[in-house]
């Protein structure tokens, strides 16, 4: 099982980046192997549709959850599309927030937060 | 003729003058702040038509789509992604480019098309009154104004009341003004915001001339840059709580003698400076 986090970081003392879309990386992290692997966020470029492109980055790395905080409502329903369970989570490290999710204590989310999009 | 009222700051009077200038010109108004459109509230037209503004958008064939992904690949605007067992289309990002379709290697996806607006489009006397209402929550409003500005009457005068700032609807509306007015007022956020409409018209290669709104002769937060810049000033409207008032009520300043002669005077301007 996989799950990733959205970070402010590249390992895993960092702490969590609140943002989902335009979080600066993710890592991901294999329950099993204990062992984890970071990508840059490709959404952090997107004009629009930060959130999508995302969510596409993680449903393409076959993740079966998400810990992030606000999940904007386009990429809530692709991962919810695609099967992928999301957590919240709060403002400390990605170590602590993951043995929270071991230890089953992670809230699922369970509806969008709100659309952070632009305009023109 | 087509004459663009643009102001780089909302709130600035350009619907105020826009309208009075209609009136007084006899010129048709087409209220392109698809956002927020409130001319209509001032000119009050008769015999509103309406036209639905449609867009096009992919529509793939689930049945025969093999979720290779290529129309997600290249969409530019991440209107479309690959789910576990579905390509999901989120049709409020899409900008009916086609690349998706012209993308399927086996013809899955073809256009449908969607409502995001309307045009309404009535009379005042003989002038023409046109407008577009962008539908709530869609971001995307360039569609509307293309629909709004194609085909206006060449042969007359259509003053343009443009959204505020300097953002790309802005661009789409000069990109059909032959001439423009930029309305100011004299504090410091006014003359900010004027710079950029002011560089923006320069950029264009739009000729144009100001109008200060609110103005108090002990008020110099502009007097520098104006001369500086050598821009033509086309009138001025005092700060005055009447107008405040009179606007406030959906009321028409130019029935009032004073600012049908400070009006007169704008439009004599226009015609001696730009036209």
């Amino acid at each position: 099982m996989k799950i990733a986090l959205s970070s402010s970081g590249k390992d895993l003392n960092s702490y969590l980046d609140l943002r989902f879309g335009r979080c600066e990386y993710f890592i991901i992290y294999d329950l099993e192997k204990e062992k984890f692997k970071v990508l840059e966020n490709k959404g952090k470029y997107s004009s629009g549709g930060a959130g999508i492109t995302s969510a596409q980055q993680l449903i393409d790395e076959s993740v079966d959850g998400v810990i992030s905080n606000n999940i904007g409502p386009n990429a809530y329903e692709l991962l919810n599309s695609s099967g992928i369970k999301m957590y919240k989570g709060k403002n400390i490290s990605c170590k602590l927030l993951i043995e929270s999710f071991k230890a089953n204590e992670l809230e699922e989310i369970k509806e969008a937060g709100p659309s952070q999009k632009g305009g023109h | 003729m087509n004459i663009a009222v643009l102001s780089g700051k909302g709130g600035t009077g350009k619907t105020t003058i826009s309208t009075n200038l209609a009136l007084l010109l006899k010129a048709n108004y087409i209220d392109c702040d698809v956002e927020e459109p409130n001319g209509f509230i001032f000119l009050k037209p008769e015999y509103i038509t309406k036209q639905y503004v449609e867009v096009e958008i992919p529509e793939i064939d689930e049945e025969n789509c093999t979720l290779c992904g290529r129309c997600v690949e290249i969409c530019k605007f991440n209107a479309l992604a690959k789910a576990k067992d579905k390509i999901i289309l989120f049709d409020k990002l899409c900008h009916s480019c086609g690349a998706c379709i012209l993308a399927c290697p086996i013809d899955a996806i073809k256009f449908t098309k969607r409502t995001i607006g309307v045009i309404e489009q009535g009379k005042k006397g003989e002038i023409l009154l046109k407008r577009g209402l962008l539908n709530i929550g869609e971001p995307i409003s360039v569609p509307i104004l293309k629909e709004l500005l194609k085909d206006l009457p060449e042969e007359e005068i259509n003053l343009l009341d443009s959204p505020p700032g300097t953002s790309c609807n802005v661009v789409n509306v000069l990109n059909y003004a032959d001439i423009a007015i930029l309305v100011t007022e004299p504090t410091a956020f006014g003359l900010h915001d004027l710079k950029m409409a002011v560089e923006l018209v320069k950029r264009l290669n739009i000729p144009f001339g100001l109008i200060i709104n609110k103005y108090d002769e002990n008020n110099l937060y502009l007097k520098e840059y104006i001369e500086e810049e050598g821009i033509k000033i086309v009138g001025y409207l005092p700060y005055k709580k009447e107008i405040a008032e009179a606007y406030s009520k959906g009321k028409i300043l130019i029935e009032e003698k004073e600012y049908k002669d400070a009006f007169k005077n704008i439009a004599n301007n226009i015609k001696e400076v730009l036209l």
